[in-house]
């Protein structure tokens, strides 16, 4: 405990701090001289490549892959081409980025994915350099090449390479470069002697550091923070310049007395510290610069390689592994040397209450007073969750336990979620799992991400542990565990279907949504069909088993999977793939069993292919759908004669349907318009097309009696309408006396209201009142209101009794003009009503 | 924006929030500058989950319509294409991605599905070769949109024609997948009621989805008892009937699409001194209806008959609250007044332009042609003479009234009368083929299809019975202050609604006989709940139903439900859901099948 300090070093207003990590497992023969070195950010894996020049077939380099702590987790001889760079993508894969600018992937294990190439440009030219790097998009790869032209791909998961501008004026390699995330878009900030460039998609712009020191020369040397929004320079004059990465605003520059240019340099800035600081690291040398002029230098005693963090910086050496860090506010306030802060009061409060010591009461009545207790709390258990050591975790946790006995209304989760995620830390911080996450760490990538990065090193049981531990909800937490369990399992060549079905039915069966397909998609690929269909079995969701079945070669189970979803784009994509797949007889069978599927696929020809639903139609002796079919048909021509002949078919069809009506009625539509056209030819006028109404009231309108006549008899109009066509066109030609003729000449069908309303259509209201006598009783009312006639609809209504007409006439007579008119009516209404 | 979808008794804003959520995400994937090409079908929806506004904010700067050929200049870097995945509109895209210019600037092409991506659309994009040339293909679920604090609709108008003509069940695919999404926002349903083929379809659906996502249901307290889901087939009757409703009135004459209606600009005019009303506005005038109107919340769901006494009152009430101003005599009273007058303005404009639409409504429902008709309606419905040949029908064919109303009058008739006399159809059709067009006969032959219009097959009508059970007649209806949800139709109880209702108290099990003379299974299945998640209800607490019209609803009805929530010893509170706002035009409108004539 009295040692907590002797790590650390002051910078300034903060302490830096350099602990041990672990003593690296790994025995390297000739330390990490002449390596290649990739260790993934968050405490990931670690390649290393010796040699990358070598090419003899006789001594080729070997690529291994470390865990953290130094535990070899693959080693293989490397076969390709001469490797440039390695790197690591955030699902830990391991990318493997070649002279000739093609990218080999490979899996922790150092099983080969997949390659990709980073485009022509950098095949001819050759990679001069590349970086490796991670934005909210994925990761992303940046190349430089032989023709000092920058090549970028964002995320390679969804590979899009674009080619940046060309720097004008760039002779030679730029002195050093970085790759920027900015306004959603990944740059390139590059410098080639003083002057410095971004690049981004369409443009390069020169731009200047605020504040730069005027005896530079060179930048050689950049950075850029964790976060990208910080950037260092180092320049030839041995001076660090510190900012923000749009280089608005400078933070501090430091002179460091070295003028070589460092072998590496990063930040170290954890979020929310108090300054900003930079690592420069030269062969044996390395410095922390801050704000203030002094720097802490450390010596290396073997040749190492810095990881940036989050919240620090790791140093990777051939025996060990540092953590080198801005001492967290907590931790310093508790732990700094006759600090008096209440977490430090709380701390020695606990020691003399373990020591039976009435000091205990002392300290507590101290930060008691000045009512800091919880205060205190927060920070022993901030302060546990910033230190690797376990035992000075416990001895803090137990301080602040004991502190919140005196507390009443302190929450709960603060203490237990701190104590929860340390386990989960200690556990996978544990040498043979060797993941050295800080907390700060582990909040920001997430417990997923943990779980996920566990899977990928097949630590299932582990994994699973933590999942229930934490509590995860199953879906997310313990059934994605098993899922990649199994994904893995049904790779395993030396065990027989069967087995592999039943111990993935049995270790899957109580957890829940488990996607089956996907394992059978990695059986499939694995060229294990039978195993496939045997788990897709398993699968829930039909929708899911469908695609693989299909690539299965298993279409009419996909159907009737399709058709079970419910979703019928999945059924109309297995129905044109086995459209394609099959004759067509075979095909419009299968159909046939399948209602569902059959009525879609009729749809989809509807719009798509005419042909081919005649042919479905008749498949099934549909008759009454063909006819309509051959109807629809008929409108589309243009020429009579080939629409008479297809609503000849028609006819036909429905007859054979049975539908006698449907077939009639097409029957009258052929001989209309043969009708019409006849009367076209003979008489001019405009017909065709028309309906038989229509047609009718043209003839009328125009005089051409007889054929109307003829119409009329033929289709065997009812007399009705054929009534009111015919009043309809003498008002409309204002034919008055051809009117009173008609009226006359035989009993209306339909009474004589309509002549009165047609002539007051026309305006003309004593042609109407002609016909007033003529209307029957029950519509006389209506007949005098129509011309206007108040006192002749009263008469009318008093006459019938009928209250609802009264009402009616009242409802149009003005209390003004009508005064008389009024009375009489409200009289005879309540005569009425009292009836 | 969207207050309105608070107030009610389920807060319907966390569904259009989490849509609008989706919705900047995606624009968000596509960065830098962007111009939307929209299928013009899918403006209508989208206005009602995000304005211009949200889309000005990420950045989109254009905005066009789909049409084949070209796509318009625009110097934007992503083009996006807002699409419903149908084969023709791919064609349209295809099109447009090929002509476009190689030599400008490159722009990236996007497309977003709505509601669902499609394996046929792309694949029918890789046919035409274009499917490489997009960056994100996407799609964007939009099943249920919210419409107002109580309603949520699917806004697709094919649906009732895809179910019950096409047996195509895509749209009640997208159903169950939008309940899914409410029990993912608002808890596990417990309880599942239905009737009709199409409901029990949805209920399967549904059951498998979550056996398919066991596990992965989030922990939420349920926030709906009960689904009912009902097909509209079951009630044919009530969307033929001209609704009597304020609302349902303006749907009838005006129609009202996506909560707009557009009005003739006569009657608004505004009455500027000095102007002498020279000019009259040609534009029709659009107006949004929503309960966010506070005015029009109140009248909406009353008979129309009771609107002109609301109205009134309401004018009062606004000009005391202006005449307040001469009471205020310290600084603070006018102060207090002044902050109020935004709101008092706001209240006599809104009391304006429903004077102005009740005004026009009157003139129609005055006239003698609505009054025939309505009496033609309700003797069918009381089953007056269902089964002759009715004079009324017949002078109107002769007249070559609108076809539409024709066909409701007979649809009607056949409903009322469960079918009618193969003579009595044969003479109705052949007036309309010989009246209207024998184009007309594929028309008759889908209304024929879907059980609209059929011949008497048994000799027994059931209407009556239906009728006399369900009191979906009663003869004195209240317009003023109803007690019964029949005010809405002035004496006919829609079916939907008093199934609804029933189900409520006493249970269906009271009407077993009357279920089974209606088409389609009833059913009910309980969904298990999580333990722990079970409601303690409160004393006097209500059940929350949420009422699912498959193939469309209309105002009238949602009136009646409305009605019913607000019944204090009713005890359920509902929230309708349907695929489609219709009216009995509408609605005989998407059934109709009019081939274009090219002689």
């Amino acid at each position: 405990m009295a040692f907590v300090t002797a790590t650390w070093n002051p910078l300034g207003e903060a302490f830096y701090r350099k602990t041990e990590v672990y003593e690296m497992g790994w025995r390297l023969s000739s330390g990490l001289r002449d390596c290649l070195v990739a260790a993934a950010p968050y405490g990931g894996p670690i390649a290393l490549l010796k040699e990358p020049q070598r090419r003899s077939p006789s001594a080729r380099p070997q690529l291994e892959i470390y865990s953290s702590s130094g535990c070899s987790m693959a080693s293989f001889v490397w076969k390709s081409g001469v490797v440039k760079h390695l790197g690591w993508t955030v699902s830990d894969d391991l990318l493997c980025i070649q002279e000739d600018g093609t990218v080999l992937i490979y899996d922790l294990f150092g099983n080969f994915k997949r390659h990709f190439s980073m485009g022509n440009e950098v095949v001819q030219n050759q990679v001069l350099e590349a970086k490796v790097f991670h934005s909210p998009y994925g990761t992303g790869i940046a190349i430089i090449t032989g023709a000092f032209r920058f090549t970028l791909a964002t995320n390679i998961d969804d590979l899009k390479l674009r080619r940046l501008p060309e720097v004008p004026g760039l002779q030679g390699p730029p002195t050093c470069w970085a790759v920027l995330t900015q306004d959603r878009q990944s740059k390139v900030l590059l410098a080639s002697g003083l002057d410095l460039f971004i690049l981004d998609n369409t443009a390069c712009s020169a731009v200047t550091p605020p504040g730069l020191s005027p005896q530079v020369c060179s930048i050689v040397q950049m950075c850029v923070s964790f976060s990208y929004k910080y950037l260092a320079l180092f320049t030839d004059s041995g001076h660090v310049w510190m900012g923000s990465a749009n280089l608005k605003e400078k933070l501090s520059e430091v002179e460091t007395k070295v003028k070589t240019p460092p072998k590496q340099m990063v930040w170290c800035r954890r979020p929310k510290s108090h300054q900003p600081s930079v690592v420069m690291m030269w062969e044996r040398h390395l410095l922390v610069a801050g704000e203030c002029k002094e720097t802490i230098q450390y010596h290396l005693d073997e040749e190492s390689v810095l990881v940036p963090e989050l919240d620090g910086v790791r140093i990777i050496s051939s025996t060990h592994h540092e953590l080198l860090q801005e001492v967290p506010a907590a931790c310093e306030e508790i732990f700094k040397i006759a600090s008096m802060a209440p977490g430090a009061l709380l701390l020695e409060a606990h020691k003399e209450y373990e020591k039976e010591s009435q000091k205990a009461d002392e300290y507590l009545r101290e930060i008691k007073e000045q009512s800091l207790l919880g205060e205190a709390v927060r920070q022993c258990v901030e302060a546990a969750g910033h230190e690797h050591d376990i035992e000075t975790q416990k001895i803090l946790l137990r301080a602040a336990s004991f502190g919140k006995c005196f507390l009443s209304n302190f929450p709960a989760e603060y203490f237990v979620i701190m104590c929860r995620d340390l386990r989960v830390l200690n556990a996978v911080r544990s040498y043979t799992v060797g993941i050295p996450l800080t907390h700060t760490q582990y909040k920001q990538m997430t417990c997923q991400v943990l779980i996920d990065r566990l899977v990928y090193r097949k630590l299932y049981p582990l994994a699973i542990e933590i999942c229930r531990y934490l509590k995860t909800p199953e879906y997310q937490g313990v059934s994605r565990v098993l899922k990649h369990w199994a994904c893995c399992k049904v790779q395993q060549k030396e065990e027989s279907d069967e087995a592999i079905a039943r111990a993935v039915s049995v270790k899957l069966a109580e957890a829940a949504g488990i996607s089956y397909s996907e394992i059978a998609s990695k059986a499939y690929e694995c060229g294990r069909t039978e195993l496939a269909i045997k788990l897709l079995e398993f699968e829930p969701r039909s929708g899911e088993q469908v695609p693989l079945l299909l690539k299965m070669k298993r279409s009419q189970l996909a159907l009737s999977k399709a058709i079970e979803s419910g979703d019928t784009d999945l059924v109309y994509t297995v129905v044109t793939y086995l459209k394609n797949e099959m004759n067509r007889g075979d095909f419009f069978m299968t159909l046939r069993n399948q209602p569902v599927a059959l009525s879609l696929y009729r749809q989809f020809c509807k719009h798509q292919e005419q042909d081919t639903i005649k042919d479905l139609f008749n498949q099934d002796d549909d008759h009454q759908e063909l006819g309509s079919f051959y109807v629809k048909a008929s409108y589309k021509e243009k020429r009579l004669e080939a629409r008479l002949s297809l609503l000849q078919s028609a006819v036909d069809e429905y007859n054979k349907a049975k539908n006698e009506f449907a077939a009639k009625a097409t029957d009258e539509e052929m001989r209309l318009l043969r009708f019409q056209r006849r009367l076209e030819e003979e008489k001019g006028e405009q017909l065709l097309g028309l309906s038989l109404q229509d047609t009718l009231r043209v003839l009328l309108s125009v005089g051409l009696n007889k054929p109307a006549e003829q119409l009329y008899k033929d289709f065997r109009v009812p007399d009705k309408r054929y009534w009111w066509l015919k009043i309809t066109a003498l008002a409309d030609k204002e034919d008055w006396d051809e009117l009173e003729k008609f009226a006359k000449s035989k009993k209306s069908p339909i009474g004589y209201l309509p002549f009165v309303e047609v002539c007051v259509k026309k305006h003309n209201k004593s042609e109407a009142k002609k016909y007033i006598s003529r209307v029957t009783p029950e519509q006389k009312v209506k007949a005098h209101l129509a011309v206007g006639d108040l006192e002749g609809a009263a008469e009318a209504a008093i006459e019938r009794r009928s209250e609802a007409e009264i009402s009616m006439v009242l409802s149009r007579c003005l209390s003004t003009t009508d005064r008389g008119l009024v009375d009489r009516l409200n009289r005879a209404r309540s005569t009425t009503a009292k009836k | 924006m969207a207050a309105h979808l608070c107030y009610g008794r389920v807060n319907l804003n966390i569904l259009r929030e989490a849509a609008r959520k989706d919705l900047r995400e995606f624009l968000d994937k596509c960065a830098g500058s962007k111009a939307i090409v929209w299928d013009e079908y899918l403006t209508g929806p989208f206005g009602l989950i995000a304005q211009y506004s949200l889309l000005k904010e990420h950045e989109v700067e254009k905005m066009f319509t789909l049409k084949a050929g070209r796509l318009p200049p625009a110097d934007v870097k992503n083009i996006i294409f807002f699409v419903r995945p149908r084969l023709e509109l791919m064609d349209i895209i295809a099109e447009n991605v090929m002509s476009e210019d190689k030599m400008q600037s490159p722009r990236e092409f996007n497309i977003l599905f709505v509601p669902r991506r499609s394996m046929l659309c792309e694949q029918r994009l890789k046919e035409q070769g274009v499917l490489g040339s997009f960056t994100n293909i996407d799609e964007y679920i939009l099943d249920l949109i919210p419409y107002d604090g109580d309603l949520l609709s699917m806004e697709c108008e094919s649906a009732f024609r895809e179910c019950y003509l096409e047996n195509d069940q895509t749209s009640l695919y997208h159903t169950a997948k939008g309940l899914m999404t409410i029990q993912a926002l608002y808890g596990t349903i417990p309880q599942i009621f239905g009737k009709g083929e199409c409901a029990r379809h949805v209920a399967n659906m549904m059951l498998r989805m979550k056996r398919e996502f066991a596990g992965s249901q989030t922990q939420i307290l349920p926030v709906f008892d009960t689904l009912l889901l009902l097909d509209r087939n079951v009630d044919l009757l009530t969307p033929l009937a001209t609704q009597l409703t304020y609302e349902g009135l303006i749907d009838e004459i005006y129609g009202i699409t996506n909560g707009y209606v557009k009005l003739p600009p006569e009657k608004f005019a505004q009455k500027k001194q000095g102007e002498g009303g020279k000019d009259l506005p040609t534009e029709p005038k659009k107006l949004q209806l929503n309960s966010a109107e506070e005015l029009y919340a109140e009248i909406r769901d009353k008979n129309f008959n009771a609107v002109g006494a609301a109205l009134s009152k309401k004018a009062k009430i606004i000009s005391a609250a202006f005449e307040e101003r001469h009471n205020a005599k310290t600084v603070g009273e006018i102060k207090q007044f002044v902050s109020q007058l935004p709101h008092m303005q706001a209240a006599r404009s809104s009391l304006a332009n429903h004077t102005s639409i009740a005004e026009l409504i009157k003139d129609i429902t005055t006239s003698e042609t609505f009054f025939d008709n309505l009496t033609v309606e309700q003797e069918f419905m009381t089953g007056v003479d269902t089964d002759k040949v009715n004079t009324y029908i017949e002078d109107c064919i002769a007249q070559k009234d609108p076809l539409i109303k024709i066909l409701r009058l007979v649809c009607m008739q056949s409903v009322c009368n469960n079918g009618l006399k193969q003579k009595v159809l044969d003479y109705y059709k052949r007036e309309i083929l010989q009246t209207y067009g024998y184009e007309y006969i594929l028309t008759l032959n889908n209304l024929e299809k879907t059980g609209l219009l059929k011949p008497q097959t048994t000799t027994r009508n059931n209407y009556p019975t239906i009728r006399k059970t369900l009191k979906l007649w009663m003869e004195d209806a209240n317009e003023q202050n109803p007690n019964d949800i029949s005010y809405v139709y002035s004496g006919y109880a829609p079916l939907s609604v008093r199934l609804t209702q029933v189900l409520a108290r006493p249970g269906w099990r009271s009407i077993e006989e009357v279920l089974k003379m209606l088409p389609g299974p009833h059913f009910e299945e309980r969904q298990p709940l999580p333990t722990g998640l079970h409601k303690k209800r409160q004393q006097g607490e209500n059940r929350t139903t949420l009422v699912f019209f498959l193939g469309g609803v209309t105002y009238a009805e949602i009136a009646a439900l409305r009605f019913l929530s607000q019944m204090e010893e009713g005890g359920t509170e509902y929230i309708i859901a349907t695929t489609k706002l219709i009216n009995g035009t509408s609605w005989i409108k998407s059934l109709m099948d009019k081939p274009e004539v090219n002689i």
